[in-house]
């Protein structure tokens, strides 16, 4: 069996459980964003992959060998840290040799090997330059250049464009999936950015609280989101309290056509803006008054009170109706763009 | 790279050294010091081993006891004075350029090179009547006569203060330059002039490294054995001068014993009390 | 500006304090006759020469000198793996042996140099030479310390760990990340334990005061005993040497960062 794969691994310090019982395939060749806030076990989870921690149970297995305790050095990965981690001491060729100087690797090979690498992240001819002197941007390519000098099995990121600016960050998610892509690498990120994982990746593992809530394709999670967290966390979303009455479900009071009545106690419905339409007063399945309009110039977002609940529509300028703060405004939604979801 | 419970002989071997080293070279040592106090004193020759309290007894008359508290008392006059004067200094140094501060520190680390002694002579020779400062003064009009201002209190002060002023800015450099500059500019676009901002911001954020350099200061002064002998008259010697009278003169070792156990237990009793109130204030 | 103007008044006056017993030590050493006169009277710099042609000066400078390069190598040789232990491994009983590396310095020297005297006595080698380098070594063993830990908290923990997953073992690690990186703090302890070793008067003193004149021991006897501008001459040689050992320093490195600031981004 080829690929990452995780059993049942958890880490605890003391009484935290960083990480519970986590179960992971990760196909090579894929591109993996584990996303979440922070404090999640994301970070835990990867540093356990990188050999960096020891979990306190369960085991991992790349490509059918069991690496649970196999020391860091002896893994075959490349790691690119939050802090980028270059080396003071060395240049920026050096940096990008180390992982060969440490294999006993000849000079020319070190400088053809460091040429191409350079070519690669586009930063030819930068090789004796000193890692002080580079942009933000720069040493990013320098860490991720140093990280595939030896071609490793896996590469591993740690919230890798936290601290570029955004421009910078959008135009780096593109890159560095493109790379990855043309290299055919196993590549795990590490990041709370979820419009980062969106871009990115071909699985995106949701986790909150040391447990992963859901592992599937971007798009997958944003169409049907596992639980309510996950459709919270993903793209923005309205949660609408569901119950049933007299055999029908509802939410506010109003029967929701069209949905199955075998709710449980706490579900809820999510409901994504731009799913929602607005319509005439007492047309639409639901009904509240508008409390707040957020003009955006593409896209115009109406905020609309429900017994104390806000939920929120997001339409482009054309199909608008036009209702303004303090208007009374219906709303309906076709139930194939609703998921119902536990919390 | 985590800091992990080390898990093997491997992981511990490489305290073992210093570890073998410090036992054996400073703890016994010390410990052999403590136990020779309480030794008995043999007339004309050196001692034999004993368990007697004379030692110590002896140091509680009026006479010890007052070198004691005299000792005490300039210690802390020194740290004080250092502090008080060092503090802004540290502050303004590093406030400036790099290069002027490059420049300071290594002034600041050459004169660190300058034995008790020679410090000694040099303050011996500017507060004397012939060769000193005095006579600037008269030159300048400030003073009529030229005079001694030696031995004294005064002069011992001067010269220990001399001696510890380097270290006490070295020491209070690391954290007044990664002082957060910000609070200041904060308490500035409040209304706070700078002297104010400094005495408000400034000072309270630094107070446990004021403290802990008071106490070093103290300790250090505690410890002067050369300028007190060279710039003061003999009430102004202190405790260390006499240990070391005992002990290399009057062949009296286990008395120098028991002095040197004294003030190495009122030394950390003061430390330990500072540092109680210190916590105190701060949970207060 | 009154901000500015304080400081400066304020740093000029220290400096004017810190400046004038050099400016006297100066003045005394080429003085030309053989007394301590001061301002001098004739300008001679026969001191300076007879710091090398005098036998006893020049054998009490090369005592000293010797004494301090084999102490502060010892110093630097305890201190530098306690420091990497320190930092490495997680061990609370380690901390007793940090507290043992800096006790002799804080405490008052007479009562380190009381203590190394019983116990050489004790062991019947009081007097022999090489127990002024343990004494001086196992005295200095804090600044070394000091350095080494402040230059130990400033390495990014996450450095050795990239070398990790780039394929270095321990050892590797040590050698291509840590070493590196270190190597400016260790040449900084050494500068200060050197430096304060070729000053230091009462642990030497007591220790081998009788067999072996070291420059500060034979500074004090001069002082009593017979005045001569070789003293002064020797101490501004001690201050250039210092000011050339840290200027290098300062120039081959960060003497800021060395002395705790943090790096200038």
């Amino acid at each position: 069996m080829s690929g990452l794969a995780l059993n049942n691994v958890q880490k605890h310090f003391g009484s935290v459980r960083a990480v519970e019982d986590v179960s992971l395939s990760v196909p090579n060749g894929t591109f993996v964003c584990m996303l979440g806030p922070s404090g999640c076990g994301k970070t835990t989870l990867l540093r356990m992959i990188a050999g960096l921690e020891e979990p306190t149970g369960g085991t991992i297995l790349l490509d059918g060998r069991d690496i649970t305790t196999v020391p860091t050095h002896r893994r075959e990965l490349g790691m690119v840290f939050q802090s980028l981690a270059l080396f003071p001491h060395l240049d920026v060729a050096g940096n990008i040799a180390y992982a060969m100087r440490i294999r006993g690797a000849s000079q020319a090979e070190k400088k053809k090997r460091v040429g191409e690498l350079l070519e690669m992240v586009h930063m030819a001819g930068y090789g004796d330059r000193s890692v002080a002197q580079l942009s933000g941007g720069q040493r990013q390519r320098v860490a991720i250049a140093r990280a595939l000098a030896v071609q490793p099995k896996l590469f591993l990121l740690d919230e890798p464009l936290s601290a570029l600016d955004a421009k910078l960050r959008e135009a780096m998610q593109v890159e560095l999936r493109q790379l990855q892509q043309k290299l055919g690498i196993t590549t795990i990120v590490v990041t709370h950015d979820q419009r980062e994982a969106m871009t990115m990746a071909d699985q995106v593992v949701v986790m909150s609280g040391g447990r992963i809530r859901q592992a599937a394709s971007p798009v997958e999670i944003y169409r049907h989101p596992a639980d309510a967290f996950v459709a919270d966390f993903i793209g923005s979303t309205n949660l609408v309290p569901l119950s049933v009455e007299n055999g029908v479900a509802t939410a506010f009071g109003k029967p929701i056509p069209g949905l199955a009545v075998t709710i449980r106690e706490g579900q809820q419905l999510s409901v994504r803006p731009e799913d929602i339409i607005l319509t005439p007063a007492g047309e639409g399945t639901l009904s509240g008054r508008v409390a707040f309009v957020r003009d955006l110039g593409a896209t115009i977002e109406t905020f609309i009170d429900i017994e104390g609940h806000r939920l929120v529509a997001a339409s482009t300028p054309r199909d608008r109706p036009t209702v303004n703060v303090g208007d009374e405004t219906g709303l309906s939604f076709h139930i194939g763009n609703a998921v119902v979801v536990s919390a | 790279m985590k800091r992990t419970p080390p898990k093997s002989a491997r992981d511990v071997a490489p305290i073992v050294y210093p570890a073998i080293m410090l036992v054996v070279f400073f703890v016994i040592p010390f410990g052999t010091m403590v136990t020779v106090s309480f030794f008995k004193r043999n007339q004309g020759a050196f001692y034999t081993p004993d368990f007697v309290l004379d030692n110590y007894a002896r140091f509680l008359t009026t006479f010890f006891g007052g070198v004691l508290a005299f000792s005490l008392f300039l210690a802390i006059m020194v740290a004080i004075v250092c502090v008080a004067v060092g503090f802004p200094f540290t502050f303004f140094l590093v406030r400036l350029k790099r290069r002027a501060q490059i420049a300071w520190l290594l002034s600041l680390l050459s004169v660190l090179s300058l034995s008790e002694v020679i410090i000694g002579f040099a303050w011996s020779t500017l507060l004397s009547r012939t060769a000193g400062i005095t006579n600037l003064f008269v030159a300048l009009g400030l003073m009529d006569r030229p005079e001694a201002w030696l031995p004294g209190f005064g002069a011992v002060l001067t010269g220990m203060v001399y001696q510890a002023l380097p270290y006490t800015i070295l020491v209070l450099y690391p954290s007044l330059a990664r002082l957060d500059w910000s609070l200041l500019e904060a308490a500035r676009t409040m209304g706070a002039s700078p002297l104010r901002a400094f005495f408000n911001v400034v000072v309270p954020v630094s107070r446990n490294t004021i403290v802990a350099t008071l106490i070093m200061v103290f300790v250090f002064a505690l410890g002067s054995y050369l300028l007190p002998q060279i710039l003061g008259r003999p009430r102004q010697w202190t405790l260390s001068v006499l240990i070391t009278d005992q002990a290399i003169y009057q062949s009296n070792m286990p008395f120098a014993a028991a002095m040197a156990v004294f003030l190495v237990l009122i030394a950390l009793a003061l430390v330990g009390l500072t540092t109680l109130i210190g916590r105190r204030e701060a949970e207060a | 500006m009154s901000g500015r103007l304080l400081r400066f008044v304020w740093m000029l006056a220290v400096g004017i304090f810190l400046a004038a017993p050099l400016t006297v030590v100066a003045g005394v050493s080429v003085n030309e006759q053989q007394t301590l006169a001061f301002p001098p009277q004739g300008l001679s710099m026969a001191w300076y020469a007879a710091i090398f042609t005098d036998d006893e000066w020049r054998a009490a400078l090369f005592a000293s000198l010797i004494l301090a390069t084999l102490a502060a190598a010892l110093a630097v040789s305890i201190a530098l793996p306690l420091a990497w232990f320190l930092w490495r491994r997680q061990a609370k009983w380690a901390r007793i042996f940090q507290l043992l590396g800096v006790a002799p310095f804080i405490l008052p020297p007479v009562i380190t140099a009381l203590g190394f005297l019983s116990f050489w006595a004790t062991l019947g080698v009081y007097g022999a030479r090489w127990t002024a380098v343990i004494s001086h070594g196992i005295f200095f063993t804090t600044l070394p310390l000091v350095t080494l830990s402040l230059g130990f908290s400033s390495i990014d923990r996450s450095l050795p760990e990239a070398a990790a997953t780039m394929g270095a073992s321990e050892g590797a690690v040590f050698r291509t990340v840590i070493l590196p990186l270190i190597r400016p703090y260790i040449v900084s302890g050494y500068a200060f334990a050197f430096v304060l070793s070729l000053n230091e008067y009462i642990v030497a003193y007591m220790t081998v005061g009788f067999t072996m004149e070291t420059l500060p021991i034979k500074i004090f006897n001069a002082l009593r005993y017979g005045y001569t501008p070789t003293m002064a001459s020797v101490s501004v040689l001690f201050v250039v040497i210092a000011a050339v050992v840290f200027g290098l320093v300062a120039r081959f490195g960060d003497l800021p960062k060395l002395l705790g600031a943090l790096t200038r981004e």
